[in-house]
């Protein structure tokens, strides 16, 4: 059972680098702002959520899973908030850039 | 673990190499950015030395608290960005500040590189004692009952700091609220985040309070969370920054450091002297300081980022 665990540990925690991996180059290689956006964002849902979900057989007790949990949640909740303001600002800026 | 020293090592190449660039970048919000994220990878660094407690406050102090003030002097300071771009410092200047740099460099160098090995340290003998405050966590026994002077005096830092936020407020706003930067309407996203988050944060800070007598925590990092619930409320619009001469708000910013005045003033009648706690009362007294701190924490650094008074007093 424990071997299992783990393997699923690793499984999960490798996933979601994979995930990290392929938004950090989504981020340096994307040709356009709001493109670059996108992938920064998936990165912070589904490549943290693998690590977490990785993380949970092994964090020992339910009040350590929970909390794992909790920051999954509170980033996808700041992320979520900073890519729409940044990405409004994006707007704003190409809106004034187009009537000059 | 094998991995261990490598993590390390990439932890500390990151670091040296994030404060590089950050010292490189001509741009100012790019170098904020840049000392923003140097900020959280020296939180890792913390973890990793098994300082929890510093971590957190880098975190929220260190990083967060600062960068949030960083950035707000950036944009007070952005018409006079392109001047300064316009204009490089002269080679006499920038020696000047080489050799000054160096000189803090290589001193803090000599020092490190002399320290005996191992280190003299205090460490046993703090933790030895540590039953006689009833507390669980070195850190906040080191804080508030061995070194409780040092303590006591940072508590005034602080409201000195806000002091002179305030002495820069123009004569007729004096008495006024602060206005903060940024768009005068709630933005959608935004406000969902300021209604959201608050009631967590709040209940994440007092865990952080009072998990402090026995874990990594205590009033400055609970008092940072706090403030950024109330900074974030603020810059959504959600409530206006407070007019400064407010009665409940000059309560809130020095109700801490009264009560650790009082506290260590009875100490004088009721204990051995000046800030120290009767047997067997040193915890709950330290508790009801911390409470206190936290609150005095919140209300001074929500109030240093808000800035000085720009909107005049109601009459």
């Amino acid at each position: 059972m424990t071997f299992l665990l783990n393997l699923f540990s690793i499984i999960a925690i490798s996933a979601g680098v994979v995930f990290f991996f392929a938004g950090t180059v989504g981020l340096l290689r994307f040709p356009d702002q709001l493109t670059r956006l996108h992938a920064l964002t998936k990165v912070d849902n589904l490549g943290l959520g693998l690590v977490v979900l990785g993380l949970l057989p092994i964090s020992g007790t339910l009040l350590g899973a929970l909390k794992l949990v909790g920051v999954w949640l509170f980033v996808q909740l700041a992320g979520a908030t900073a890519t729409q303001l940044v990405a409004k600002a994006i707007r704003k800026q190409d809106q004034t850039r187009g009537q000059q | 673990m094998i991995i261990a020293p490598f993590v390390d090592i990439g932890l500390a190449l990151l670091v040296i190499g994030v404060a590089v660039w950050t010292s490189f970048t001509r741009e100012a919000f790019s170098a904020v950015i840049g000392y923003v994220a140097y900020g959280l990878l020296l939180t890792l660094v913390w973890v990793r030395l098994y300082a929890v407690d510093a971590a957190l406050t880098e975190a929220a102090v260190g990083s967060g608290m600062t960068g949030v003030l960083l950035i707000g002097a950036v944009i007070r300071l952005r018409p006079t960005q392109s001047l300064i771009l316009r204009e490089p410092l002269g080679l006499a200047a920038k020696l000047l500040a080489g050799l000054l740099s160096g000189a803090v460099t290589i001193a803090i160098a000599a020092v490190v590189l002399n320290l005996p090995a191992p280190p003299p340290t205090l460490a046993p003998e703090a933790a030895a004692s540590l039953h006689t405050t009833g507390l669980g966590n070195a850190v906040t026994g080191v804080l508030l009952a061995y070194r409780a002077w040092d303590t006591f005096l940072e508590s005034f830092v602080l409201l000195l700091a806000l002091i002179g936020v305030w002495s820069l407020a123009q004569d007729r706003y004096w008495g006024g609220a602060p206005r903060l930067a940024g768009p005068s309407v709630a933005s959608g996203p935004l406000t969902f985040l300021a209604q959201v988050l608050p009631p967590f944060g709040i209940v994440v800070a007092l865990h952080i309070l009072w998990v402090g007598a026995d874990a990594p925590g205590g009033k400055f990092q609970a008092g940072a969370i706090l403030a950024a619930m109330w900074i974030i409320v603020m810059t959504a619009r959600l409530a206006a920054p407070p007019s400064i001469n407010q009665i409940w708000l000059r309560l809130a910013l020095i109700v801490g450091p009264a009560a650790f005045l009082l506290i260590g003033i009875a100490g004088v009648g009721l204990a051995d002297g000046f800030l120290a706690y009767p047997e067997g009362k040193a915890k709950p007294l330290i508790i009801v300081i911390e409470c206190f701190m936290m609150l005095s924490v919140a209300a001074t650094l929500g109030m240093i980022v808000a800035g000085p008074p720009r909107v005049e007093a109601l009459k």
